[in-house]
């Protein structure tokens, strides 16, 4: 249920967002969750369900995912990640901290472990639609 | 794209009285044995506290506790253990043994990650020990959580001392609370950088001894308090914490 702390972030951002924008009623939020740390779409989305506050009754959020994209600082070799090469563990923990990536995950070609996570990190508030 | 992380941090510490980073310009001047030991004193005196090690790239509080196999539990988040009767947060429940080569933009990742996830509760005090110098780490913390105070330590050398004064201007630019400064592995009793401590107007807290049989303490703690190291951060305890 730790996906239960990344909604509150969410909402909090997003009742931010609403009061700046001056919005009355929030109609849509739009999520975009990477792959790379493995977050429980319907956790999350009971998580927002149950935090709604009251200008967001009516919202609908979107989730859309995205794929995790790596690219090697040593050799410039790109690759996509994979959850299946991985154990459990390792999956977990990467679930809570993804940049602990860098302790498990090593670039394809040349072995390094100094990547850059291009895309597909974590949890991002992409849109939000409302009417004032 | 907004990421939504930065705005809960706030609310998470919202029930921790006070928040003090452990922190100096300079490595391997004994930050993380002091923060550790400050913490357990603290707890020893039936405060609540936490401990957080934020050096990801060379974490030690979990050597100096002897930390076995604890692990946070997840809960709306992720709750730290209760270790020697403190709330304990580490990267190293993550990272395990292996080796986490961090950039500093993974750094501050990883640093708003467990920050905005982490349930601490009800703390009177969350102490965190820092990685060394005035990067990442000490901009990341001082940024987002504004009630941060910090505790510095330096060494007798005057190569301790310089990155501590620029430390000490940095904190003040951000007007950032300076607890005040503690010098350790005291090798005599000179009172030279206690002086230079008041001349740029920052508290001096306390000279810790260099200690030989300290390494002896490490991994338990019962041994750790009753060195001569703990009598003098039991003196930073009562006269400036609690007073
Ligand atoms: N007063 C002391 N007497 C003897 N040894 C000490 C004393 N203080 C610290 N040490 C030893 O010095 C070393 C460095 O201490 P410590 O790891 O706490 O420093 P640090 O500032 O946290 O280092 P880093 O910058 O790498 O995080 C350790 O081996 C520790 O046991
Ligand atoms: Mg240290
Ligand atoms: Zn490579």
């Amino acid at each position: 249920m730790h996906e239960w702390a990344l909604a509150e972030a969410v909402i909090a951002a997003a009742e931010k967002i609403a009061e700046k924008e001056k919005l009355r009623e929030v109609k849509e939020v739009t999520i975009k969750v990477g792959e790379l740390q493995q977050v429980e779409e319907d956790i999350l989305r009971f998580a927002l369900s149950q935090l709604k506050p009251s200008n967001f009754k009516n919202a609908e959020f979107r989730i859309t995912k995205a794929r995790t994209a790596l690219r090697c600082r040593v050799c410039g070799n790109s690759w996509l990640f994979k959850r299946n090469n991985l154990d459990a563990a390792t999956v977990e923990a990467i679930h809570f901290v993804p940049e602990v990536a860098h302790s498990y995950i090593k670039c394809p070609k040349c072995g390094s472990p100094d990547f850059e996570i291009t895309e597909g990190r974590g949890v991002w508030l992409e849109n939000i639609k409302g009417v004032r | 794209m907004i990421d939504p992380r930065e705005d809960v941090i706030t609310e998470r510490l919202k029930n921790v009285s006070r928040i003090i980073a452990v922190s100096s310009g300079k490595g391997g001047v004994g930050k993380s044995l002091v923060a550790t030991t400050l913490t357990l004193e603290l707890a020893r005196r039936g405060y609540k506290v936490g401990l957080f090690d934020l050096d990801f790239t060379s974490p030690s509080t979990h050597l100096i506790l002897g930390v076995k196999d604890a692990q946070p539990k997840e809960e709306k988040g992720i709750v730290p253990p209760i270790v020697n009767g403190l709330a304990y947060m580490t990267l190293v429940y993550y990272s395990g043994n292996q080796a986490a080569p961090l950039r500093g933009k993974d750094i501050s990742n990883a640093l708003i990650e467990l920050l905005s996830v982490t349930q601490w509760g009800k703390l009177d005090f969350l102490i965190i020990d820092m990685p060394p110098g005035i990067s990442d780490a000490v901009l990341d913390l001082v940024r987002l959580v504004k009630r941060i105070e910090f505790l510095i330590v330096t060494t007798s050398s005057l190569l301790a001392f310089e990155t501590v004064k620029k430390q000490v201007s940095l904190l003040r630019d951000l007007k950032v609370p300076i607890i005040g400064i503690v010098e350790n592995m005291k090798m005599n009793s000179a009172q030279t950088i206690e002086r230079e401590t008041e001349k740029i107007g920052v508290k001096f807290l306390t000279g810790i001894p260099f200690d030989s049989t300290l390494e002896e303490a490490l991994g338990d703690v019962t041994k750790l308090c009753n060195t001569a190291i703990a009598n003098k951060i039991i003196q930073i305890v009562e006269k400036t914490l609690l007073s």
